[in-house]
Formats: C-alpha cells, structure tokens, sequence
C-alpha cells in the first residue's frame, strides 16, 4: 500500500489528473456490475456478470442516434466534460471548492440537457433533478467547510496529509454527508429525477428521449461521479489507508442496502429531509468546531 | 481634479441640455450618443491615470456652491412637500420636515465653522464605482433611446415626457458621480438626497395608482434612510468635529461608532435590504431603464458603496456582526423568494437584493479577503444584471409579458437575445463566470471569520442555483416544428447596448485576474495593509475552465447546428399516444396540448411568509446594532 501511495506523490498534478481521467470509468464500471449484481442477490434474482456496464455501454454507443432537437447531446457532452474535470481536480489535490463548483456546472448542464428536449416527461424529471441539486448542495459546500475548519486549508492534497482522523471532528457532516450521498448516486428513496429500476417509473425521467451514444455518456458520467463521491468519502478516514478503503468499500455496500429497503419518497420529503438533516448534522457540526476553536 | 469634476458637471449638464424643447429628434440622438461615449471615455482616462497613484484629495473652495446646495436642498424638500400634499400623504411630509429641521439647524449651529480640508477624493474604489455608473449608466440610457418609443407604443395612456425621462437619467448619473467622489460629507448627503428625488420621479414615470404607490413607497423609505444620514452627519460633527469621509475613519471608533451605524442605515435603505426591500421589488412598475439603472449600476450600489466605506469604523465591533447579519438574512430569504415568482423582473429584483446581501455582509465581516469579494460582486453583478434586466425589457414587449412561463422556446422565437441573456444568467449563477468566483472567496472569508455565516452562503447558493438554473431551462427549450421568429422587431439601439454589455460581461470575467491585481489589490494594501492570497493554481484553474468554455460553447454549438448530420430525429415520447410533437390523445379519445410549466413551490418559499420574517429578523438585528452603536 505504502508503495501505491510513494508512486502516486511523485507524479506532477497532469499525471495524477490523466490517471483520473483513464482509471476512474474502469472503477466506475466494476462499482456499478457489483452494484446490480449484489441488488440482484437482495431480490432473490441470479443478476448480470460484473462486466455488464461495460458491455451495455459498448453495445449503446453502436446505436443509432435518434434525437429530438439538434442540440440536445451538446450539455451532455459538457455534462460528462465538467465531470470528468471536477474528479480530476479532486484527484490531484486541488481545491475541494473548485471540485464542487464544476461538478455543480456539470450538474446545470444535465438539468440543462433535460430542459431543452422539452418532452413532458424529461421535463418533470429535470424539475426534479434540480430540487434534488438544491437539497444536497448546502451539505456538499458544508463538507469543505468542515473540512477547511479542522486542516485549515481546501485543498484536498493538505486535507488528505492531515495527521488527525477527520471523522472524529466531523461525525455530523459525515452523517449528513452520507444522507446526500444517497440522492447522488441516484439510489432510492432519493431517485426522483431517473431511476436504475425498472420497477420505480414506468418511463424514465430526465434521460426519457436520450439513447444510444448520449445515454452511454451519461452512464459514463454517473462512473466518474461514482469514484469521485467515494473518494471524497476516502477524505474522512485518510489517517489510516486500509480503514479509509474499508469505510469506502462499507458506504458503498451501505449505499446498496438503503437502496434495496426503500421505495421512493416524494420530492416534499425528499427536499425537506435534506435540508433538514444537513442542518441538524452538518450546522451544528460546523457550529461545534468553531466554538471549540 | 478636472476629470472629477467634469464628470460630475458634465451629466448634469447635459441633464438641463435634454430639457431644451427646440431640438429635433435626431440631434437629440446624435447628442446622446456623443454624450455617453464621453462618459464611458472619462471613467477608463481617470482609470488609466491613477492607476498607479495614490489617493488624490483636493480642496475646492466652495462657501458659492455649499450655498447653492442648500438653496437646492430646501427647493427639493419644498418640491417632496407640496407633492406629497397633493398626494394626501403625509409621511413624506413629516419626514421632510424632519430632516430640513436637522439640516436647518444644522446649518445655523455650526455650519460656518466647519472646517473642510478636502471636498473631493478619488481612489481605486472610487474609479471603480466611476466606471460602473460610466459605462452601464450611459449604456443604459443608449438602450432608453430606443426603447422609449416602444414603451409609449405600448401604453398610449401614458403622457409622452421623454425629455424629462432623459432629464432625470441623466441628473441621476451626475448624483452618483457626486456620490462615488465627495469626501466631504454634506456633498455626499446632498446628492444622496438627489438620488433619492430622482428614483421617486422615475418610479412613478407611468403616473398611474401602482407606480404612483411604488413611488411613494420608494420615497418613504429613503427619505427615512436620509434623516437618519442627517442624524448621523449631526451627532458626528458635534461629537468628534469631523465633517469629512477620511477623517471618519481616522478617527476615535469609539467615538464615532453611532454616526458611522447611521450612515450604514441609511446605506442599507438604499441597497434595498431587509427590512426596506420592498421599495426595490415595486421599483419594476417603471420603465425598464429606471429598473436597470436603479438595480445594477446607481441607486442600490450607492448604499453598498457607502457602506464599504463606513464599515472600517466598526470593525470587531458588534454592530459590525448585526451588519453582517443583516446581509445574511436579506441574502438568504431573498434567494428563498426568488424561488417562488415567476414574473421576470421580480426575479430579477430579489435576486439583486440578494447580491446586495451578500456585499453588506462581506462589509460586516471586512477582512482584505471578504472586501475583495465584495469589490468583484460589484463588479459582476452590475454588468451580468443590467444586461438581464434590458433583454427581459425587449422581451416583454416581443411576447407581451414578463412571465417566464411565457418564455417557452424562446430560443427558437429570440435565438440571438437569448444567447445574450444566457451569457448574463451564466454571469449570474454559472462556475466559474462572475458571481461564483468572487462566491468562492466569500466563502473562504467567511469560513474564517464566522462559520454561522458560511451556513448561510452553502443554503443561499443552492436557492440561487435554483431559479436561475430553471428560468434557463425555461429559454432553452426547442420544440419541432417552426415558431414565429420575432427578433427583426428589436431596435438598432437595444441590440448595440446588449452587445456592448454582453461583451463586458465577458471582458470582467477574463480580465479579473487583471482587475483583481492590478486595481483592488492595491486598494486592499491601502486599506488593510494586506491582500487576500488567492491560490495562483485555482485562478489559472479558473481560467481554464473559462477559456474553455468560451471556445467550447461556440465550437459545439456549431458542430450541432451544421457539421452534425449523422441522426435520425423524432418526435418528443407522449406515452405513445403522439398526434403531433405537441398534442396527444388524451382519455375518451380528446387530443390535448402538452404544456410545460416550472414549479415554483409556494407552499415552501411564498413571498408573504418569508418577506414578513425576513422584515422581522433584520429589524430586531438593526435594533441591536444601533442598541451596541449607541451604547
């Protein structure tokens, strides 16, 4: 493991950014077959091989592309773009800031692409795409700024080097964070915007007129957000290297099981426990650490 | 000194020179263009040339002029009297007489005896301002050229009085630069009060019951805003003998911490904080111009500007935490309401409010970090929200409304004005153009100084991302088939005022590593000895992902539009029971009509509710902060 670690700290900010760039969809792809597989064992079926995604994608961007309006892969593409950018700057060690507001760009263009189809059914799911943007955004600005009220810095490279095991200063807005992780991956109860399940929606939301090569791209953003996500979960544990994996590999089977054990909420719910559980979790976190200060 | 003074003369008389009845139409636009050109011009010359000095003072002997702005003060207290009389309303009134009383007496206790060493400044914040009010100002009132012809088109009902509309924009622009130079302080309260005039007489252009009720409202609370700024001038020179803005804040904190709590009172009146919002949101009864210039460039940046300046006095003092407070709240509610309307110009309005918040709180905080994002909101917000507010002016006389539920496929009816109000919403809200830069080190100022406030900002972003994102949305939407394209009806004079703020809105974004070195550093060293260390390798980040933006955008559209040939197209998927793109068969065999409508979630973020707690908060915040000035 140390090994790994002296490789990665002696490559320059391009490298570690072009190894984002190449490895995270692999990653991303594996979570996601081991994702359906074990969803799969919850429900009693057999389920796909882990290699599945891959083959799926493969097999959609052969597809004819059929379209509604000329211009409506364009955000998508940016949408992929920006978050492919976010993680890589997340995975250099740049700023956390930076790497929230350009996946929150990314995440305008995907409610963006939504929008200017305007089918009635990508149009709701866009709706609710943003309510779930703006139900765990305070939560993710919360994130870094716990994070900058313990190390002192935003930069995910300080934050990482950080000797002290974040999650003790931080059980609240881990909490919280893990609240809104759920909406993120798109996992129920949260999935109002599109869902992974056939047996939640009878048409899909916000992708309902994107196919073939488009809806390849986004299954491949939602890998990139994937990794990125975990890695900001890695952030919380970094003291420790093999907790840190342990706790990633835990949030994400945790991820799973939520999914598996709720049926989906309304949006009223959705938007108002998010908001509330970041401030009853993330403020008062916040708040503790800077009276302690 | 001559430039100060020219700008400040030199609108004014143009002001008089646009009440001349012989001149025809055409000279009329010929001067007005060479008119704002000048006043454009000016700004960057007195740019360019203090740009490496330091502050400059002079004196100006002045016992004429004092006297006229007396003379001047007492007509214009005459003028709100008899109106406010004929109105049969009787606040106005009594707050006139009020604050003529303060002056007045004013005037006769201790009025020879000031001392002033130097009625007129400029510095970098100053040029700053100068700018802003130079060039959006007189780009505004290009677009009024050719939009107040339409206006009177449209509503016949209303008296034709262009020339006095051009008067007052134009003695609006002379007040600001009075505002933005003076340092002696009864100049400043003289053309505060002149702004205030103005805004009044603006508001209620139309002369109906609403505008004259939005008029008159605006009018009650400035004037209140003005007796408290006379109160202040009062207790501050009888108290410390200081009559001018540098000896303010060289000056015993202790002393003068109450003087300095009115003048921010006053200034917050004027940015339209809580709880004295209301007056802006009913300030949109008036013709788009007014509601540009009041929103983006003059009225409420005047109370930002004056707050900026005072705030020093009351660093770490608890008053300065009530100013941050105050900020906060109108930052948050507003963005909350904003939520919640769907008419475009109210949009509009709360967000500006909302802007402003986040200014009067980062002047509360005032750290080198907090005030340079304060000077770059400035900045941003004034080009990204004039430029909004003049396309939903075209707009609302294209489509006959200013609904955003009306702006479907807009897009395909105003292709090119769309693309212009994208780039301002995109100056507005998108990373990393304008606002969410400077929102980035607000944050980090924040997070430094009080975390409660960072709370604040990570709830209000996602308030804002809201709106904004689904208003875009909203104008992007293409449907199949062909609209009616009505764009050809757009007037020479609006498109060169949009293009030129367009482009600035651009220009601020790539420019402000320029900007932020170059023209606010050097203010902060000034003023705090220090400057904000931004992270060399964020801002380069930054400008990447602007850049590439900037070339992504165009190139892509381009793609899609002519290279992109390898599709097959369809119609939009309507459960299967499609007629055409937007009509299907319904229940029992009806064809109906989709229609797409945002959700703006009252039940949530209604005006009334939030409006009415935000009034109540900030009042009991305002309270304690003259509570703690006076004690």
């Amino acid at each position: 493991m140390s090994d790994v670690y002296a490789l990665i700290k002696s490559w320059s900010i391009l490298e570690r950014m072009l190894a984002f760039v190449l490895l995270a969809p692999v990653a991303g792809g594996v979570l996601a077959g081991i994702d359906r597989k074990l969803s799969a064992r919850f429900q009693g079926r057999y389920g796909p091989p882990v290699l599945q995604p891959f083959f799926d994608v493969f097999k959609l961007v052969r597809k004819e592309r059929i379209i509604v309006n000329k211009f409506q892969d364009f955000p998508i593409v940016l949408f992929l773009l920006f978050t492919i950018f976010a993680g890589a700057l997340f995975f250099a060690g740049a700023d956390l800031l930076l790497t929230i507001f350009s996946l929150a760009l990314a995440g305008t263009f995907f409610v963006l692409g939504g929008f200017c189809v305007s089918s009635p059914y990508s149009h709701l799911g866009a709706e609710r795409e943003i309510i779930q943007t703006v139900a765990y955004e305070p939560m993710i600005i919360l994130l870094a700024v716990g994070m900058y009220q313990v190390t002192g810095s935003f930069r995910v490279g300080t934050i990482l080097r950080h000797h002290g095991p974040l999650i003790l200063y931080l059980p609240g807005v881990f909490a919280g964070f893990l609240y809104i992780l759920t909406i993120k991956f798109r996992k129920s109860p949260f999935d109002l915007s599109m869902s992974h399940h056939a047996h939640q929606e009878i048409v899909r939301g916000i992708t309902t007129e994107f196919s073939g090569p488009a809806l390849a791209l986004i299954e491949i953003a939602h890998w990139y957000e994937t990794v990125l996500l975990l890695g900001m979960v890695y952030l919380f544990f970094a003291f420790n290297p093999v907790l840190g994996f342990a706790m990633v590999a835990a949030t994400f089977l945790f991820e799973i099981f939520i999914d598996m054990n709720y049926a989906r909420f309304r949006w009223q719910l959705t938007f108002m426990s998010s908001w509330l559980f970041t401030a009853v979790a993330g403020v008062s976190n916040i708040i503790v650490l800077s009276l302690l200060r | 000194m001559n430039a100060v003074i020219f700008l400040i003369v030199f609108p004014l008389a143009v002001s008089f020179l646009a009440l001349v009845p012989p001149l025809s139409l055409a000279v009329r636009k010929a001067v007005g263009v060479c008119v704002n050109l000048v006043l454009c011009i000016v700004p960057i010359y007195l740019l360019v040339t203090n740009l490496d000095r330091e502050p400059a003072f002079y004196h100006l002997e002045s016992s004429l002029v004092n006297g006229g702005m007396l003379l001047v003060e007492l007509l214009l207290a005459v003028f709100i009297g008899v109106v406010s009389v004929r109105a049969k309303r009787y606040l106005p009134l009594l707050l006139v007489v009020v604050q003529s009383l303060i002056m007045m007496t004013f005037e006769f206790t201790s009025g020879h005896g000031i001392e002033i060493e130097h009625t007129l400044f400029v510095d970098r914040f100053a040029t700053i301002m100068a700018l802003i009010v130079g060039i959006i100002g007189s780009a505004i009132c290009l677009y009024a050229i050719g939009y107040m012809p339409e206006y009177h088109e449209h509503y016949r009902q209303v008296k034709d009085r262009r020339a006095y509309f051009a008067f007052l924009m134009y003695l609006f622009l002379s007040a600001m630069f009075g505002i933005v130079f003076s340092n002696n302080l009864q100049w400043l309260y003289f053309f505060w009060e002149i702004t205030t005039v103005c805004s009044f007489l603006l508001i209620g252009y139309r002369d109906d019951a609403a505008s004259r009720e939005c008029a008159f409202r605006a009018l009650n609370m400035n004037l209140l805003g003005g007796v408290v700024f006379a109160v202040g001038l009062f207790f501050l020179y009888s108290s410390s003998g200081v009559m001018e803005l540098d000896k303010l804040l060289r000056a015993d904190k202790g002393m003068v911490l109450f003087p300095a709590a009115c003048l921010a009172f006053a200034g917050l009146v004027k940015s339209a904080q809580f709880p004295f919002s209301s007056w802006l949101t009913g300030a949109m009864v008036a013709p788009t111009p007014v509601s540009a210039l009041l929103h983006s460039s003059t009225m409420v940046k005047a109370g930002v500007y004056l707050i900026l300046r005072v705030a020093p006095v009351m660093e770490q003092t608890a008053a300065a935490k009530m100013l941050t407070l105050i900020g906060g709240v109108s930052f948050l509610v507003t963005a909350l309401i904003a939520i919640s309307q769907s008419n475009a110009k109210k949009v509009l309005a709360y967000s500006t409010i909302s802007n402003l918040g986040l200014i009067v709180a980062c002047a509360g905080v005032n750290t080198a970090a907090a005030v340079w994002s304060a000077l770059l909101l400035i900045i941003f917000h004034a080009v990204a929200k004039s430029l909004l507010f003049l396309c939903v002016g075209v707009v609302e006389y294209k489509l006959d409304s200013r609904d955003i539920e009306d702006m479907d496929y807009l897009i395909m009816r105003l292709p090119k004005l769309t693309a212009v109000m994208m780039i301002g919403m995109a100056g507005m809200f998108l990373a990393p153009f304008g606002m969410i830069i400077s929102k980035f080190i607000t944050l980090k100022a924040f997070v430094e100084s009080n975390p409660a406030m960072a709370v604040v900002l990570a709830y209000g972003s996602a308030a804002t991302i809201f709106f904004w994102t689904k208003w875009m949305g909203k104008v992007i939407s293409i449907k199949h088939g062909v609209a009616e394209v009505v764009e050809h009806r757009v007037s020479r004079w609006e498109w060169v005022t949009l293009g030129i703020l367009a482009g600035a809105t651009v220009a601020v974004c790539l420019a402000f590593p320029y900007i932020s070195f170059h023209v606010i550093n050097p203010y902060l060293r000034e003023m705090f000895g220090e400057t904000p260390v931004v992270d060399t390798f964020n801002v380069l980040t930054v400008f990447v992902i602007m850049l590439g933006l900037l070339i992504i955008l165009p190139a892509g559209l381009f793609f899609y539009a002519f290279i992109d040939k390898n599709y097959k197209r369809v119609g939009t998927y309507l459960g299967g029971g499609n007629i055409d793109n937007i009509t299907f068969e319904g229940a029992m065999g009806t064809s109906r009509k989709i229609e797409l409508k945002n959700y703006y979630l009252e039940r949530y973020f209604g005006e009334e509710r939030l409006f009415n707690a935000g009034v109540f908060v900030s009042l009991t915040l305002m309270f304690i902060m003259f509570g703690v000035a006076v004690l």
